[in-house]
């Protein structure tokens, strides 16, 4: 990995492929950087040469965009620094991509109160690598009863808020938050499962799960809590955003949710648009994932939703996991993979299959992200944060333990070929991941 | 290389490592394990019962379930074929100290023991466990996975009174959701060319099952017409509580066998169940003792044989390139 600090400088990024989501960009262009901010971005730039007092990155016609938004993974620290600490999170976003990202609050301790809000962002920002927000709990503790201090979270630096592994499974409890947090114009996200449904399931219910002699999650306790959830918020009038949706039917019910004008929103992660419930296989642990991976039909509704615009972003869902909780029987194994060095890759495969156009599916991890959490991120424009990835779209590569950088190994797309490689990461101006040739 | 060869062409032509399940095995390495099951019938039922065949073999019985039936049947299978068994129940000892199944795994591995037959109450765990030793691997037993073993002997109890498996009609009763005797049974008898039939109330038929190619029936009396064999599953004590059903007595009165309900069956149809029996909740004490159609101890019978063809099949294994890990 090469540093370049100089950061007061002027750097030309040129001779690129520009890919701007915001402003529907993708035209031979490029970028000039001041310091840590953006000054000029366009189609055409450097037409005629770089400036003679810029430093010049060459681009070779590799595509230049904003640095992923990556609106939900999990960091380790504090609580399971065994599993991954920011330090290595933040080195594995950069290696992917990202720049800026949104953890969630299943920390030990809990991120339901400021000062554990401030640890994150001060313990993320000395890296100087990737930009770590954080979700402030829905409820104390993430146990379903008592609101959290939203408000005062939400000065602190919380962006937003969810109980993040947990569904908000009390509808009063639910209807409260929603309620509550619309007095400050906070957004509630909710992984959408009904628990009682879910509970001992440990993979979608159907014939592979039947044959393998494990207990299943049905698809419904997915859309029963979004069907829910649709109506508490036409009754509270509260924002609502649900994580990581995987079947075709919770994807409907949005849908018809946002033609009636309702404020929801939703994201997927790459493992439920790339893989389905078959990945499980002999019981492989690094498939087990909350929710479950889906039927095929699932997967393809969720691409449906994808490029009919139903889902609004595509989060990494990045959950490390050690070997001692992964090596285990299934049933004992814990739910989760890592994403953040397969994010952009694995999107890609949309684009790559000819179901989105990489200006569209760049959106999904950028600019529309960015804006769904109000993070000044994801675009290209003068004065925002030189925050940028350049990448191949068409390099191809395998999914292996040693190519990635995370401290925990558990990504569900092990041994998996992509295509697409992150050249260099820039953030606030700096080059802080340059692939090596 | 093929596992057949030269002077041995009577033998193995089961030829994996491993017996983990019955799903995937072609009907002649069912048949074959059936075959060699068959020699040692009539050898238990002499009053010299031991044999040679195993001399120097080390066999752990690894169980993290409790079992006396099984772990019984496997011990005097080895017994009988010379073999040194040991018996290791796991569930109260390194589990609650922490150890994992691969340590225990790797730890036993370290002590060179020929075959491993491994119970545990979780599907998937006895593959994971067979992926980190060296040895042979016999599952006694994994979740709602599978149960080989108990499949083979059902196979070898109907055969030796029926001839064959090829058309017979058999209907499972009671707990399939939860049942690996009833997984291993259905992919054995599909693969022998029986007609299945599955009858339970709603809540214990696990989802998708059908796709297997077997029939679901909620009603007894239509289930068990005119079948050949009537193979009754285990209600376990955890799942009278567990809300599958409102209570024993109407779980009898509609799923348990007495003999209005099996009226319906064929005359001459067997009755059978891999024990432990609750008599009057999923079967009849009459029905269980009737004579002339329970082979049910017949069954725990078969079950020494065909653990003692297992063990002899795949220790010959250990000796020859095996095809695949299966």
């Amino acid at each position: 990995m090469a540093a370049d600090t100089n950061p007061q400088g002027r750097i030309a990024y040129v001779n690129a492929r520009l890919l701007d989501p915001a402003s529907g960009t993708d035209a031979p262009g490029g970028v000039l950087t001041e310091g840590e901010h953006i000054v000029d971005a366009g189609a055409g730039l450097f037409a005629d040469g770089a400036p003679a007092d810029a430093e010049v990155v060459y681009c070779a016609g590799a595509c230049l965009a904003p640095g992923l938004v990556d609106i939900r993974m999990h960091t380790g620290e504090p609580g399971q620094e065994h599993k991954e600490t920011l330090a290595t999170a933040v080195r594995a976003a950069v290696a992917g991509g990202v720049t800026s990202m949104v953890c969630l609050p299943n920390t030990e301790p809990v991120i339901d109160d400021m000062s554990t809000v401030e640890f994150v962002a001060r313990r993320a920002r000395k890296h100087g690598l990737a930009k770590v927000y954080c979700y402030g709990a829905v409820t104390k503790g993430l146990a379903g009863k008592e609101l959290s201090e939203m408000g005062m979270l939400a000065e602190s630096g919380a962006v937003a808020f969810t109980d993040g592994l947990k569904a908000v499974a009390n509808a009063r409890v639910m209807r409260r938050a929603l309620d509550y947090a619309g007095t400050f114009g906070l957004l509630i996200v909710q992984h959408a499962e009904e628990p009682a449904l879910a509970k001992g399931g440990m993979m979608t219910s159907g014939e592979t799960a039947t044959r393998l002699g494990l207990d299943g999650i049905p698809a419904q306790a997915e859309v029963i809590m979004v069907d829910r959830d649709i109506r508490l918020v036409e009754l509270t009038g509260g924002r609502l955003h649900f994580a990581h949706l995987s079947t075709g039917d919770s994807l409907d019910a949005v849908r018809r949710a946002k033609a009636r004008g309702l404020k929801i929103t939703c994201d997927t992660a790459p493992p439920y648009f790339a893989l389905n419930e078959l990945a499980v296989g002999d019981y492989r642990t690094f498939a087990k994932l909350s929710p479950p991976l889906r039927t095929e039909a699932d997967r393809q509704a969720v691409i449906a939703a994808l490029m009919d615009g139903t889902i609004d972003a595509i989060a990494s869902d990045h959950l490390p996991e050690d070997e001692e909780s992964k090596r285990l029987p299934f049933a004992e194994a814990a739910c989760g993979g890592t994403g953040l060095e397969t994010l952009l890759a694995v999107t890609l495969e949309l684009v790559h299959n000819g179901q989105m156009e990489l200006l569209a599916a760049l959106d999904l991890i950028t600019a529309k992200p960015a804006r769904l959490m109000g993070l000044a991120a994801g675009a290209l424009v003068p004065g925002a944060a030189a925050d940028l990835v350049l990448f191949d779209p068409e390099a191809g590569w395998k999914v292996t333990e040693e190519r990635l950088h995370s401290k925990s190994k558990n990504s569900p797309f092990d041994g998996r070929p992509v295509q697409g490689q992150v050249l260099r990461t820039v953030v606030d101006g700096r080059s802080v991941f340059v692939r090596e040739p | 290389m093929p596992a057949m060869q030269d002077g041995s062409s009577d033998r193995v032509s089961y030829s994996h490592r491993h017996l983990l399940g019955i799903e995937g095995l072609s009907p002649s390495e069912i048949t074959a394990l059936l075959d060699r099951s068959e020699t040692y019938v009539e050898q238990n039922r002499q009053t010299d019962k031991k044999k040679s065949l195993l001399r120097g073999r080390t066999i752990i019985n690894l169980f993290f379930e409790n079992s006396t039936r099984t772990r019984t049947s496997f011990e005097l299978a080895g017994k009988r074929l010379g073999g040194d068994v040991i018996n290791m129940s796991v569930s109260t000892s390194s589990i609650k100290k922490g150890e994992t199944l691969i340590d225990t795994a790797m730890t036993l591995n370290a002590m060179h023991p020929d075959v491993l037959v491994v119970r545990h109450p979780n599907s998937g765990a006895v593959k994971l466990l067979s992926e980190k030793v060296n040895c042979a691997v016999i599952n006694a037993g994994d979740g709602s996975h599978e149960h080989p073993t108990q499949a083979l002997l059902d196979a070898l109890t109907i055969r030796r009174r029926r001839g064959t498996l090829q058309g017979l009609l058999v209907a499972i009763c009671g707990d399939i959701a939860h049942s690996r005797v009833a997984r291993s049974n259905i992919h054995l008898l599909l693969a022998m060319g029986a007609r299945v039939r599955l009858i339970a109330p709603a809540t214990l038929i696990p989802s998708g099952i059908e796709r297997l190619g077997v029939e679901v029936f909620h009603d007894m009396a239509a289930g068990l017409k005119d079948v050949d064999i009537v193979m009754m599953l285990r209600l376990q004590q955890e799942r009278m509580q567990g809300g599958f059903f409102p209570s024993v007595r109407e779980y009898f009165n509609f799923f348990g066998l007495d003999y209005p309900k099996l009226a319906n069956a064929k005359a001459d149809a067997l009755i059978m169940h891999p024990g432990p029996m609750n008599r009057g909740v999923e079967i009849d004490a009459e029905v269980a003792d009737d004579f002339g159609r329970s082979v049910i101890r017949e069954q725990v019978e078969m079950g020494v044989a065909v653990r003692m063809a297992c063990l002899e099949i795949l220790t010959e294994n250990l000796d020859r390139p095996v095809e695949t890990n299966l």
